[in-house]
């Protein structure tokens, strides 16, 4: 493989891609959003019912955080390859996971 | 440019070179390559995670997560994991300003802290079968070790290949194949992160609600 040792340290390839400071923010970000259902669910504070919703928004808050502030998914140029494939993976999880809850919960024989 | 997802910045940025740019595409088109392995790999944990929830209450009278977890030490592993995909990012910036001590120090860093995950897993999963929980014990727990410990595999390979990574780091300095190699084990690590935040949730807080 051809390999451009010369090219290594171009310094104008990092316009955008991540900052220190958006790094930081992600970091703290994800630390309040895991403290916030932990407090919750140890304290026993909301209801069973409250606590999965409450406790599942964090975890969507958390991964959205990751994708913003980690992978950068919001600096992609057109055409949004990444995204799309991402989008078409979600859809897919989605159809397995709640399908699956679905069937076994109301459809389950005997 | 840090990731898959930022684009390459040869390829709009307006360099004169042509061989460069063509450079920068291949580049990026293994990155890109990398993230719908990631895609795949969201579907490969969806399954398992739709498993684990049908099977949840099927205890088959033996004990429930909800005895036998022990959340002390999962809290500590999951800061470790989240302080890991913080580090891993660090790694990256320290490799855009052309550090390579740098890099490799934060790289190592994230390493040992993905040891130490790995670590606290297997002692989990010590005191989980000296608890009389093993994978063949119930539905329940199958599903808890498939899942827990398929997540545990892929930071283990992760690891290896940081080590790795960092040996040609050494030798090779920050190259652009060096760089999309970074970029793509912190993706890789950020991903792994993502996973265990559900894990975490699903498994054990929601366990021992």
């Amino acid at each position: 493989m051809s390999n451009h040792n010369s090219h290594g340290h171009d310094a104008q390839h990092e316009a955008h891609g991540g900052s220190m400071k958006s790094y930081v923010i992600g970091f703290l970000f994800s630390i309040i959003l895991t403290i916030i259902p932990l407090v919750v669910v140890m304290n026993d504070m909301l209801g069973k019912t409250a606590t999965t919703v409450l406790i599942l928004i964090m975890a969507i808050l958390q991964f959205a955080v990751q994708l913003i502030f980690f992978m950068h998914i919001r600096d992609e140029e057109k055409p949004r390859f990444n995204l799309m494939a991402l989008i078409f993976g979600l859809v897919i999880l989605l159809t397995i996971v709640a399908g699956s809850i679905w069937i076994m919960t109301y459809n389950a024989v005997g | 440019m840090a990731h898959a997802v930022s684009n390459p910045a040869g390829a709009h940025g307006g360099h004169g070179n042509g061989h460069h740019e063509e450079h920068h595409d291949q580049e990026s088109m293994k990155m890109f390559g990398f993230w719908l392995f990631l895609i795949t790999d969201v579907i490969l944990f969806g399954t398992l995670f739709a498993t684990f929830v049908v099977l949840r209450l099927n205890t088959d009278g033996g004990p429930t997560g909800a005895e036998l977890l022990e959340m002390n030490g999962i809290i500590i592993s999951t800061f470790i994991l989240l302080t890991s995909s913080f580090t891993s990012g660090i790694a990256v910036l320290e490799m855009n300003k052309g550090n390579k001590r740098g890099l490799i120090l934060w790289l190592a860093i994230t390493a040992l802290l993905g040891a130490s995950f790995i670590f606290l897993e297997v002692n989990e999963f010590i005191h989980l079968v000296h608890e009389g929980a093993n994978i063949g014990t119930s539905a329940y727990w199958s599903a808890f070790f498939v899942l827990v410990g398929t997540h545990g595999l892929h930071v283990s390979v992760g690891l290896v290949w940081m080590i790795a990574l960092m040996l040609q780091l050494s030798r090779r300095g920050i190259t652009p194949v060096t760089k999309r190699k970074v970029g793509i084990i912190s993706l890789y690590w950020h991903f792994l992160d993502v996973v265990w935040i559900f894990v975490f949730t699903i498994v054990y807080l929601m366990g021992v609600m």
